[in-house]
């Protein structure tokens, strides 16, 4: 379906605005929508809500073979869906180029700041590994699905239990959860994003766009950070900003 | 406006036995509903059985491409997909129940040459998710006002090695049973609009009426859940 056009009008008057500093749910140029984060039954099963932006987070993992070239180490892999529900013009083939910037970006700020210990994630070095795989599905856009998604990724990290294993020898028991209760996974710290979207080469910023000023913003500036004020990530796109 | 209605819906069997959470006969888990819960599409609905849990999405009638577009009715699309991995063969054939259900339901000649999708997230899978993603498009497809001739339930069945019948199985049931049935049921007559059968079985007759009297249960919990949402106090 293609998405509604937004009019001449609401654009000038959505810039004006923000020209006079004022947003359309009256929030200020720095407020932050609410944040609600629901867990699942299962282990690694969160649901956060940005505002009316909804995302569905889930982890689980596997034994796998590592990677050829990191022996010891286990595998993150991230996923994250624009699911058709969350609007109408997220098709399957028409969202790649948004799809492959977010997935991008969820893999540099997770998985490139080294969150996750993954050297903790080995089982036998150089045979068996856990992959840790978290699954993001986008289900209602309403703006900033980065920063909700960012959420959603570290807060399943944290809620996530893989089973316990031990090695003996040669001989690797994986427990069940019955049997010996599920370890957690080894978090350094959480990064987590946020996004400016910034208007006439970058004189106004708002922070956490809706999907109204997401149209009509020029560029979009997204900072990862931690709570031990380290950047883990930066990215900026769309126009210049001065 | 959102409006939530949390409508609880416990029935058990008149014998039922103290210690299971669930006596030897009839008796489904409790039921929970959301409606309008999504901003975006026309109509959403959250259903929740026990621990399975679907949410739903409704976009529709709404403009449908060339290819697919039908002359005279309205193209019904489904969409489910599992919370981990990729979509497989299994969620195919599920879109494929739940479409075929929906397509003897829904009134599409009143919308020609438009789309109707239903988008179906699975939220948590704790045993009869067809039956609950039923419910949940069920659900939706009111909340979106596409206009249905009659509504449907899913009522999922278990049976067991020594033959007891367990509606409303949890996952644990439903691997170590011998058969796992699942009914779709329209509530004008109690018709049978669609069925998924998994396992050895011979009694079709005695699952499907068992299925009928708990649909009377799952059609009582829609009134009641609507009424509660559509009354002014």
């Amino acid at each position: 379906m293609k998405e509604t056009p937004l009019s001449n009008c609401e654009r000038r008057f959505l810039l004006r605005a923000i020209e006079e500093k004022k947003r359309l749910d009256g929030r200020q140029t720095y407020d932050y929508r609410n944040i609600r984060i629901s867990f699942g039954t299962d282990y690694g099963c969160c649901i956060v809500e940005l505002g009316k932006t909804r995302v569905l987070g889930q982890v689980s993992c596997e034994l796998v073979s590592p990677k050829l070239n990191r022996a010891t180490e286990g595998i993150l892999f991230f996923n994250l869906e624009l699911s058709q529900m969350a609007a109408p013009a997220f098709e399957p083939g028409r969202q790649s180029d948004l799809l492959v910037k977010l997935n991008r970006l969820m893999e540099r700020c997770l998985r490139n700041s080294k969150c996750i210990d993954t050297e903790s994630l080995c089982v036998v070095a150089g045979e068996k590994v856990w992959q840790i795989r978290v699954d993001l599905h986008l289900l209602n856009h309403d703006g900033n699905i980065i920063d909700a998604a960012s959420i959603a990724a570290i807060v399943a990290l944290c809620h996530f239990r893989r089973p316990d294993v031990s090695v003996q020898g040669d001989e690797v028991t994986l427990y069940t959860p019955e049997e010996r209760d599920p370890v957690p996974l080894s978090i350094h710290h959480m990064p987590i994003c946020v996004s400016f979207a910034f208007f006439q080469q970058g004189t106004y910023l708002l922070v956490d766009p809706n999907e109204r000023e997401e149209r009509v913003m020029d560029g979009l500036l997204v900072i990862a950070m931690n709570k031990h004020r380290e950047i883990c990530t930066i990215q900026s796109s769309g126009s210049e900003m001065q | 406006m959102e409006e939530e209605t949390h409508t609880d819906a416990k029935i058990r069997a008149e014998n039922g036995t103290g210690s299971s959470p669930r006596g030897p006969g009839c008796s489904l888990r409790h039921f929970a509903c959301e409606q309008n819960l999504l901003s975006r599409p026309d109509g959403s609905a959250s259903f929740l059985q026990g621990d399975t849990s679907v949410l739903a999405g409704v976009y529709g009638p709404a403009e449908v491409k060339v290819s697919k577009e039908i002359f005279n009715k309205a193209t019904l699309e489904v969409i489910l997909r599992p919370k981990i991995g990729l979509p497989g063969v299994a969620e195919k054939s599920r879109e494929r129940l739940i479409r075929n259900t929906c397509e003897a339901v829904v009134l599409g000649t009143l919308h020609p040459r438009t789309s109707i999708t239903v988008v179906l997230q699975v939220v948590s899978d704790a045993g009869s998710l067809l039956a609950c993603c039923l419910n949940a498009a069920c659900m939706a497809l009111v909340d979106a006002g596409v206009p249905m001739r009659a509504l449907f339930c899913g009522v999922a069945c278990a049976l067991d090695s020594d033959g007891t019948l367990v509606l409303d199985p949890t996952s644990k049931q439903e691997k170590e049973a011998r058969a796992v049935l699942t009914f779709a049921l329209d509530s004008v007559e109690r018709k049978l609009l669609m069925s998924s059968t998994k396992g050895l079985y011979s009694d079709t007759e005695q699952c499907l009426a068992a299925a009928q009297a708990a649909s009377q249960h799952v059609f009582r919990f829609y009134r009641e859940s609507l009424q509660r949402r559509y009354s002014k106090s």
